[in-house]
């Protein structure tokens, strides 16, 4: 393999900074289609034959331009009713980073939707219509990209060449934006104006708005530093197995993944919940040893002592433990069709999964429900329909070991399945 | 809850930094582990194909220095390229896994798959044989090496996607999929399609067979081959895709981007003889994998959703 060793030491030395995942909320009407398909195309991630399939798409439906809104929507029932049904992933690279969109549509089910794809987002790019400036939908957005733990947000006003890529429209609609989200404490955000139809300031900076000095979208994405956000929490590792390879190999070992912290061989540890503290003695991958495991890191662990740990157990920092409770408080949304009626919540009765641990949980209240439009809690809702969002407390059958969700999204969010059919009911953030 | 950071931890700039590699390999071990964890009768698809080649080597990542807890299962066409086939065995054995081979051509036999011309393609028919071994095995969940970035249906589907006891796919019905809490519970004779190299594109897993020096089939790399150009693309000359009248055979540098059923599958011109050059050639494609090589593809603008939903992987 010298040809390989060529290629690496002739390629130019820009350090790989990993994934990034996003989320782009917006309508239809916001462009976002047009801008998926502008970072899509501009980063050259779109296939002469996925275009001439475009193509042959629109003109069929008799439109005269590329609908590059065919390329995101990939069912048969989607293209005959001209709608997005689902979340879509898509992915395109650059030379420091790979990108993994999650597409998700705006129609009834937007919230279910955005929920699902901000979930496991790094960063929401937020789109305004630069004519229409701050809408209730924008606050929406915002509200549940903060909900979901989401702390990198990239407001893009868009459409900027309809309103002659005027400075005095953008610096307006910021104010307007930073008036509501001042009280969301959103750590890292930022705002840039571009045009997704004809690609100003998303890849290339174009030259209609040279007042704007900050970076394009692409290179502001490229930018952001999402590596020790959970580096720097406790140490928190949810056993996935028990590794024996059993017959005369004297190998026990615990594979998970590193959900945060940092763990070294001789990091002290406590087992969860025996609460038996022990010494990490290997960190191993394959056949072998590393010198330490990152968040985010898939490895197996052997411990100096022989102690009573199995799947769903956590291992974790015994000076910074996670809370072992037996009832919570937590944000949900709903996510099924099925209607939660509060007069039943008595009985309502669910499987509660939490890291790699699934536990029976009862509903005992509803706090109250969030109307999203308004942002308003309302207290003693009736009941729950898919999109909404509430506050409520579950009894659990078992201890969890959690933290706010506001901290630590691994060890913070969980979902409610319905044992009798199998189906994912809702999805949870819990309290600080 | 409170809590209060103040430990002291390493300077970041001393810790490693992960990769996109890093990243799409520990995401595909913890799905993995899910499945051992959760699931009671797992299986994993192996044809010999590259895409099933990096599960393998994740599986060992996972797994090691256990045994994989899943059997390893080809559903053979019967016009599959013998070095495929052969570097299949090769490497299950040298992996000391067991292999579960069933084919198209028994369910023929049985009466299950009935063809409508001899020459026509056995690949939708894996669907019944495929199904035909879930059922026989009990198996509760699949695990497959299909990926977002290879067709638009596709890039709708969940990492574990639910099956009925037909074994279909409702695309219109599928369970939300939120941070990495995979829904896993099935009724009898129903089962999970698990797909854990999702976020993966066709560069990532060269990079990645590259990185971990993994061995691939010879015919992924460039070697001379009889063609006939036809629809824009270069069909190989076999035994079963014989060149028709009028065509004229070439004989080309060509290499495979796919490996599938020889009756639809199309390599495409290259030199590229190492990993390096075939990554070199995919950053540069202008052309998808399937639409480079995938008859079947191109029927319709639906035909991979309507295999998906009868149960194709």
């Amino acid at each position: 393999m010298t040809l390989l060793g060529e290629i690496e030491r002739a390629a130019p030395a820009v350090e790989d900074l990993g994934v990034l995942r996003f989320i782009t909320a917006g309508s239809v009407d916001d462009g976002k289609s047009t801008l998926i398909g502008r970072l899509l195309h501009d980063t050259r991630a779109i296939f002469e034959d996925q275009l001439a399939a475009v193509a042959r798409a629109s003109s069929k439906r008799g439109q005269d331009d590329l609908d590059l809104s065919l390329l995101t929507d990939g069912l048969e029932a989607e293209r005959e009713q001209g709608i997005t049904i689902d979340v879509a992933y898509r992915y395109f690279a650059t030379p420091r980073r790979k990108f993994i969109i999650a597409d998700t549509p705006g129609h009834e089910q937007y919230t279910r939707n955005m929920v699902t794809g901000a979930s496991t987002a790094d960063a929401t790019v937020i789109l305004i219509d630069a004519r229409k400036g701050v809408l209730p939908q924008t606050r929406r957005h915002a509200y549940i990209a903060h909900l979901l733990g989401v702390r990198h947000i990239i407001v893009a006003v868009n459409k900027m060449d309809l309103v002659g890529f005027d400075e005095t429209v953008f610096d307006r609609i910021r104010k307007d934006f930073l008036a509501f989200a001042s009280a969301l404490a959103i750590a890292d955000l930022r705002f840039i104006p571009i045009s997704a139809l004809r690609g100003d300031l998303i890849v290339d900076r174009g030259k209609s708005m040279s007042w704007y000095r900050g970076p394009t979208l692409l290179a502001a994405l490229e930018e952001i530093d999402v590596a020790d956000e959970a580096d720097a929490l406790p140490f928190r590792f949810p056993v996935q197995l028990v590794v024996r390879p059993g017959a005369g190999k004297d190998f026990r070992g615990y594979a998970g993944r590193v959900e945060s912290g940092t763990l070294f061989p001789g990091t002290e540890l406590v087992a969860l919940p025996s609460g038996q503290r022990t010494v990490v003695r290997d960190i191993v991958s394959l056949d072998r040893s590393m010198p330490v495991a990152v968040a985010g890191d898939s490895v197996t662990v052997v411990l100096a002592d022989d102690i009573d740990v199995s799947r769903g157990d956590m291992l974790a920092d015994p000076t910074h433990r996670p809370h072992s409770l037996r009832s919570i408080r937590a944000r949900i949304c709903w996510l099924s069709s099925n209607l939660l009626d509060a007069r039943t919540v008595s009985t309502a009765r669910f499987l509660l999964k939490h890291t790699t641990r699934s536990v029976k949980a009862k509903l005992l209240h509803l706090n109250y429900r969030v109307d999203i439009n308004t942002l308003e809690q309302q207290a003693a809702p009736t009941g729950l329909a898919m999109n909404d969002i509430a506050n409520v407390s579950l009894s659990l059958a078992q201890p969890l070991f959690v933290d706010s969700y506001e901290l630590n999204r691994a060890t913070g969010s969980f979902i409610l399945i319905d044992e009798a059919t199998n189906q994912t009911l809702a999805a949870g953030m819990i309290d600080g | 809850m409170s809590a209060v950071l103040e430990k002291p931890r390493p300077d970041r700039g001393a810790l490693p930094s992960r990769s996109h590699l890093d990243w799409l390999e520990s995401e595909a071990i913890f799905i993995l582990r899910e499945v051992a964890g959760e699931c009671a009768n797992p299986v994993l698809f192996f044809s010999g194909g590259k895409d099933s080649i990096v599960l393998l080597r994740l599986a060992e990542k996972a797994f090691r220095p256990a045994k994989f807890p899943f059997p390893l299962m080809h559903v053979d066409t019967g016009h599959n390229f013998p070095e495929v086939i052969a570097f299949r065995d090769a490497r299950a054995a040298e992996l000391g896994e067991r292999l579960i081979a069933r084919s198209v051509e028994e369910s023929m036999r049985r009466g299950t798959v009935k063809l409508r011309r001899p020459d026509e393609s056995r690949n939708a028919a894996q669907s019944v044989t495929l199904l035909e071994a879930i059922a026989e095995f009990g198996f509760d969940a699949a695990i497959g090496g299909a990926r977002r970035d290879e067709e638009k249906a596709r890039a709708k589907e969940r990492v574990f996607s639910f099956r009925d006891e037909f074994g279909q796919w409702d695309p219109k019905n599928q369970r939300p999929e939120l941070w990495s809490l995979y829904n896993t519970r099935v009724a009898k004779g129903e089962h999970m399609r698990v797909f854990p190299i999702s976020n993966w594109t066709e560069l990532d897993v060269w990079q990645y067979l590259s990185r971990e020096r993994l061995a691939v089939p010879s015919i992924y790399y460039a070697h001379r081959r009889p063609v006939v150009r036809r629809n824009g693309l270069l069909v190989p000359v076999t035994q079963i895709t014989p060149p028709r009248e009028g065509e004229t055979v070439e004989e080309l540098s060509v290499r495979f981007r796919t490996v599938g059923d020889i009756s639809c599958t199309c390599p495409v011109e290259s030199t590229a003889a190492t990993a390096a050059e075939v990554i070199a050639e995919t950053a540069l494609t202008t052309i998808t994998e399937r639409g480079a090589t995938r008859m079947d593809d191109q029927t319709s603008e639906a035909s991979m959703e309507r295999r998906k939903k009868e149960g194709y992987f």
